[in-house]
């Protein structure tokens, strides 16, 4: 073996970066599989697209006019598009663990597994799946809002933002399904799973109504919950001066230093749980 | 440089090298204290009944299932303290058709260049050159839900190799095919052989499948090799006149005819298959 002293600082910083660059590559190359599927089927994006303009065009409308919702100087259309915007990167992302489920079925995940891949990178190529699909899903529900004439902050910067936050909500909430997926290991408990976590997370955040407006135990319930963050973001950077200041309660770095961690903590999780699914 | 038991050190010609390999779910040993040399280049075929642990043997060998107990080393490679050294050094063709149906069966070559660290420069040409060994350059485009069960598998076995691995694991690879389409897994299977001195190392229960493409067989029986040997010498040791056949039942206690065991099995297992 070559010491280490005895490499040029040039071949050292090369050593080091070439797994990061071959770990790079491998999560776009699993990232890049659903892209293609995707685009050559996108059916699944058009159906996705009738949940949240019935939240909207519904519940928000009636919610708009009873006024029961107390969201301060918003108007509850405005208040409400970043949290359905926040619910359809939830749906979508968390049934997106099943696939692996399929894969496994048909021996895809062995070859993965056989292949010198780092379990991460298959785990973080998944969300990574799941945050393209969760991507075109936004702009659907974003040229929704428009339609209705909800006051949004079309900025670049608020835009960029509203990109990495989605990409981030997704990617936390793909690989929540995935280690769910792998422990769970069939398709029938998944699909029962998802269903059961789905609304709770659903209703116990600041989706459709402020956390202000919640019994104690539910605000404590809210605080631990990844899309109350998602929310959080979403509506920082996109309701319209000082009324979205008023909104957003955590801050737009709080909310994307949480996401992250928690992103973090789960690819560990997952990238453990992985390799189990096939033994 | 890797320290290996002194009796692995004379091992440059072996290219799998298991010492009293085992793994045990729950009480039972589905792979029990195996010991099997494959040399380098060879074709051995792992031959058994149902469960008698071929799938588990090659689930450990490809780095899917952490042995129990004991030791084996791939290329040089130990199993258990380098499995990124030993993936880089094998190919694995599962036993179900494994190609991803959604994708065209470039796609699914391009994803394996991919992972395996083909430099990219390079990975448009092996892909290439794998479809036309592989027969498949006209239906390069087209999606693979749309081949049939013999191109699947040769995709497969394209996608398995296109990183020229030292050892290739195949698990049952001819199950569920047409003659015609086993014939021409056959055909490459023996061309990877020939032309690359390719390792192969392929568990079957079709005895006519181990005559024709492998030099040696091992016999699993509960998770046991009973005999390993040409299957030349082993119907020699039985007596004049022994078959394949007689040999494998032999040294499975198969009670009833072989013949009618393996149909037996292959249905039991295409029932499995279809209750999931």
């Amino acid at each position: 073996m070559t010491s280490g002293q005895a490499m040029s600082p040039a071949a050292r910083a090369s050593r080091l970066l070439a797994p990061l660059l071959a770990f790079c590559c491998k999560t776009l190359a699993i990232g890049d599989v659903e892209f293609r599927k995707l685009r050559r089927d996108p059916t699944e994006l058009m159906t996705r697209a009738i949940q949240p303009a019935l939240w909207l065009l519904l519940f928000g409308e009636v919610m708009s006019r009873s006024r029961a919702l107390a969201t301060g100087s918003v108007p509850y259309l405005d208040f409400l598009l970043p949290g359905i915007l926040a619910q359809s990167v939830l749906f979508i992302a968390i049934f997106n663990g099943i696939s692996i489920i399929w894969e496994r079925d048909l021996g895809i995940v062995h070859k993965f597994l056989a292949s010198p891949t780092p379990r991460a990178a298959l785990v973080v190529g998944k969300a990574l799946g799941g945050s393209i699909r969760a991507l075109a899903q936004a702009l659907v529900v974003l040229l929704l809002g428009f339609a209705l004439g909800v006051h949004l902050r079309i900025v670049p910067v608020a835009l960029g933002g509203v990109a990495l936050l989605v990409v981030l909500g997704a990617a936390v909430f793909s690989t929540f399904s995935l280690i769910i997926a792998c422990l769970v290991k069939t398709r029938e408990r998944f699909m029962g799973i998802g269903q059961v976590l789905t609304m709770p997370m659903f209703f116990a955040s600041n989706a459709i109504y402020p956390i202000a407006m919640m019994p104690r135990w539910l605000q404590a319930v809210a605080r631990l919950n990844p899309l109350t963050y998602e929310v959080d973001g979403l509506r920082t950077l996109l309701l319209v001066g000082p009324a979205g200041i008023e909104a957003a309660k955590f801050g737009l770095r709080t909310d994307i230093a949480v996401l992250s961690l928690i992103f973090v903590a789960l690819v560990i999780l997952a990238a453990r749980q992985y390799p189990k699914i096939v033994q | 440089m890797l320290l290996l038991h002194p009796e692995l050190m004379v091992t440059s010609k072996l290219a799998v090298v298991c010492r009293s390999l085992t793994r045990r779910f729950g009480p039972i040993a589905a792979i029990d204290n195996v010991d099997l040399d494959v040399h380098s280049g060879e074709t051995l075929g792992l031959l058994g009944r149902n469960g008698a642990g071929k799938t588990t043997l090659i689930k450990m060998l490809t780095t899917l299932l952490p042995p129990s107990s004991g030791q084996a080393h791939i290329a040089g490679f130990d199993l258990v303290h380098r499995p990124s050294r030993v993936r880089r050094a094998i190919g694995y063709v599962p036993q179900a058709l494994s190609a991803d149906g959604d994708l065209t069966g470039f796609e699914n070559l391009l994803i394996f260049a991919r992972l395996y660290d083909l430099p990219s420069r390079e990975q448009r040409p092996r892909i290439a050159a794998a479809l036309a060994f592989m027969d498949l350059s006209e239906d390069a485009d087209r999606l693979v839900k749309n081949y049939s069960g013999g191109m699947i598998r040769r995709l497969e076995i394209a996608q398995s190799t296109l990183h020229r691995p030292e050892v290739l694991f195949l698990d049952e690879p001819t199950v569920g095919l047409d003659p015609l389409a086993r014939d021409a897994v056959w055909e490459q299977l023996k061309r990877l052989r020939t032309e690359f001195r390719t390792t192969i190392v392929l568990a079957t229960h079709q005895l006519e499948e181990a005559e024709i493409l492998c030099d040696r067989v091992a016999i699993l029986n509960h998770g046991r090799i009973s005999v390993v040997g040409t299957p030349a010498e082993l119907k020699a040791a039985l007596g004049a006149g022994a078959t394949l056949e007689d040999v494998f039942a032999h040294y499975t206690g198969a009670e009833m005819g072989v013949h009618d065991g393996a149909a037996a099995a292959y249905r039991q297992r295409r029932t499995a298959e279809r209750l999931g």
